[in-house]
């Protein structure tokens, strides 16, 4: 009897594991506890920190729907964690090229626009985009340029203007990158002289060997952690979108900004609803209060970014509605290019070439192949001789 | 009998968790990322990085026997230390794993930086900041920083079940101190020096975090690499077919150290 008690046992537990999770998700769902899951860029939301407002609580007051906000550093991760699953969102805030991929890939759902009348604030000059021409599937989140933030302290004003700042090896060791394959390679194509949405794998292939050549320079590759690593003079050099130069700009205010003469990316980052998404409602509830035009105005404002609304400019402290690094002349935005979707072998190409340039230089000297292989042909003899002494 | 009903569950666990996870793994890194076809390209796109698997079995090798050096002295005084001395040392050693290795990783990049702790103290000295970050030796010092406990640990365990007498029968038979130690007490130690050599040298051939924070822009570690053909450029294919490679690197390392110490009681370990 007692024999058998084990087993039994055993199978129990197992049984248990099994069913539980089965339980937990046939549980009826209570309307009164909806919770979206929202994915957005980190830093990129106003938290309530400096009395700022804090848009999510602000929306479960509003509405009682919860929030779960999560956040990601690049584009491409945000994709990859929305490829393999695992965890479905109902909100997710991309840039323009990647919702182009995701709608290619028909992983949005097209929103239900009776849900979002705050839509109608939207400026027309953000309709009808390269990457959503119909207005199906994206809400313009904000807009926004890629610069060059600097520290006058350390950094000669002659130097500045170009992207060229980012090659000079007066500053080496003190110069950051962009921790992801788009922004990087953009930034080469455009001192080629190349465009941004070049698919041709000769250019793509020049743009690596510029980055390689950059790369004995760069300080190390990232993204948010630019903000510490500026704010505390740990790096003099930094391309950076230009809404986020503000918020250090508050901390330090020795560090400088401009557009290079180049070029530069003009970029439109866009609220999105996944295939997935258990509560698109709630999703789109959440979607029009953030163009709500007053809730905008203070979230950009804590944000630096530019807002799509005309309508929200009003609320908005005048002295950010007339920066320049914000809202750039007619005259700079014409030297703005934006990014539109690669075809799929440029984009792995993309991703192949930009590990080429991360890895480069990670050769190592003959010195230390010679020890490697020493210590091996010891650990050998050792072995052999052990042998040897042992037969005897 | 009973024992063997009472491993069912862990015997269950291994073939969902570990198992099957593994064949999955091989299943990737022989197909291909677009159309899921059978392949071979995953495994020889691997050539171009042969350099960084050296590298990395290289800087580990060297924090395992940095660790070994520092750690067995460390071992020998506490296995000998009275009792309750010898539990508080042990908390010692034991307390800095209780806070997360990504926490104390940041710690040390505040301490080395140009604008760190260190650096801030020599420039008050009059002293130019120093290089000491994104470099090599800071790999290393962060994966002995790190690892050093579990080199440690094994080989307190050996030695404090080390029975005195033997020490004292050396002496008796007229060994003088170098050779009791040459002759009793480290051919005694080896399975704890080859269990802690494994138990470093794992987890520190494929870190990602410590050479990213610490280490320069040319210091790409494999785990770096794997980790961004998950992270960020959506190749599963080819991550797994890196972790499969390094993966039969680790059971190689780790059969030659089994052999070696194969004389002293066939050490195995997990």
């Amino acid at each position: 009897m007692k024999k058998r008690v084990l087993p039994l046992f055993s199978a129990v537990l197992l049984l248990a594991l099994l069913v539980l999770p089965l339980g937990a998700a046939a549980a009826p769902e209570n309307d009164e506890n909806i919770t979206i899951n929202v994915y957005n860029w980190g830093q990129y939301i106003s938290d309530g920190t400096d009395g700022y407002i804090d848009v999510n609580r602000a929306f479960t007051e509003a509405t009682g729907i919860q929030v779960n906000y999560t956040t990601y550093d690049t584009n491409e991760s945000m994709y990859t964690k929305l490829k393999t699953g695992g965890a479905t969102y109902d909100v997710i805030i991309p840039s323009d090229y990647m919702i182009a991929r995701l709608i290619d890939e028909d992983m949005l759902r097209p929103l239900n626009f009776d849900n979002i009348p705050n839509y109608k604030y939207i400026d027309n000059a953000f309709l009808n985009t390269d990457y959503d021409p119909d207005n199906i599937y994206s809400v313009p989140y904000t807009w926004g340029t890629v610069g060059i933030i600097y520290n006058t302290a350390y950094v000669d004003e002659a130097d500045t203007g170009s992207w060229d700042l980012l090659w000079n090896s007066k500053y080496s060791g003190k110069i950051l990158m962009f921790d992801n394959c788009r922004d990087a390679f953009g930034i080469a194509e455009l001192s080629l002289g190349y465009s941004l949405n070049t698919n041709d794998p000769d250019e793509l292939r020049d743009a690596a060997e510029l980055l390689k050549a950059q790369q004995p320079l760069v300080q190390s590759y990232v993204m948010d952690q630019i903000f510490e690593t500026m704010e505390r003079e740990e790096a003099w050099i930094a391309p950076y979108y230009a809404g986020d130069f503000l918020l250090m700009y508050k901390e330090n205010d020795k560090l400088g900004f401009y557009f290079p003469e180049e070029g530069f990316n003009i970029f439109i980052d866009a609220m999105c609803i996944p295939k997935t998404s258990q509560h698109p409602e709630a999703a789109e509830a959440y979607i029009n209060f953030l163009c709500d035009p007053k809730i905008s105005a203070e979230n950009l404002e804590y944000l630096g970014y530019a807002t799509p609304m005309t309508e929200a400019k009003q609320y908005m402290d005048p002295e950010m509605t007339t920066s320049e690094v914000v809202y750039p002349t007619e005259e700079t935005l014409a030297r703005g290019e934006s990014f539109l979707v690669l075809d799929r072998e440029a984009t792995q190409l993309m991703d192949e070439l930009w590990l080429d340039v991360k890895t480069d230089g990670g050769s190592i000297s003959t010195g230390t192949i010679i020890a490697i292989v020493v210590i091996i042909l010891a650990i050998a003899m050792v072995f052999v001789t052990r042998k040897v002494r042992r037969k005897r | 009998m009973r024992n063997r009903f009472l491993a069912t569950p862990y015997l269950i666990w291994m073939i969902l968790f570990v198992l099957v996870p593994l064949a999955v793994v091989v299943y990737f890194a022989f197909t291909d990322v677009n159309s899921g076809a059978l392949t071979l390209h995953n495994i020889a796109r691997m050539g171009n990085y042969l350099s960084i698997f050296i590298k990395s079995i290289w800087l580990a090798l060297v924090s395992a026997v940095i660790c070994l050096v520092v750690g067995y002295p460390v071992a020998y005084f506490i296995a000998k230390a009275p009792a309750g001395l010898q539990r508080f040392l042990l908390m010692l050693i034991i307390l800095p794993m209780c806070i997360s290795f990504l926490l104390r990783t940041m710690a040390w990049v505040s301490l080395l930086e140009d604008t760190g702790v260190i650096n801030n103290f020599l420039g008050m000295l009059g002293i130019g900041p120093l290089p000491l970050i994104r470099n090599n030796a800071a790999i290393v010092l962060g994966m002995v920083y790190n690892y050093l406990p579990y080199m440690i640990l094994p080989l307190y365990t050996v030695l404090e079940k080390m029975d005195p007498r033997l020490i004292e029968a050396a002496q008796d038979l007229g060994c003088d101190d170098m050779q009791v130690f040459t002759k009793v007490t480290l051919p005694m130690s080896a399975p704890g020096i080859v269990s802690g050599i494994t138990m470093v040298f794992v987890p520190a051939v494929s870190t990602f975090y410590i050479s990213k924070k610490l280490g320069g822009t040319d210091a790409a570690l494999i785990g770096d690499v794997i980790e961004s053909q998950f992270k960020a450029a959506y190749n599963p294919n080819f991550g797994a077919a890196l972790s499969l490679v390094l993966m039969i690197l680790i059971f190689i390392c780790i059969g030659l150290t089994n052999r070696v110490s194969g004389d002293e009681k066939g050490a195995m370990l997990v």
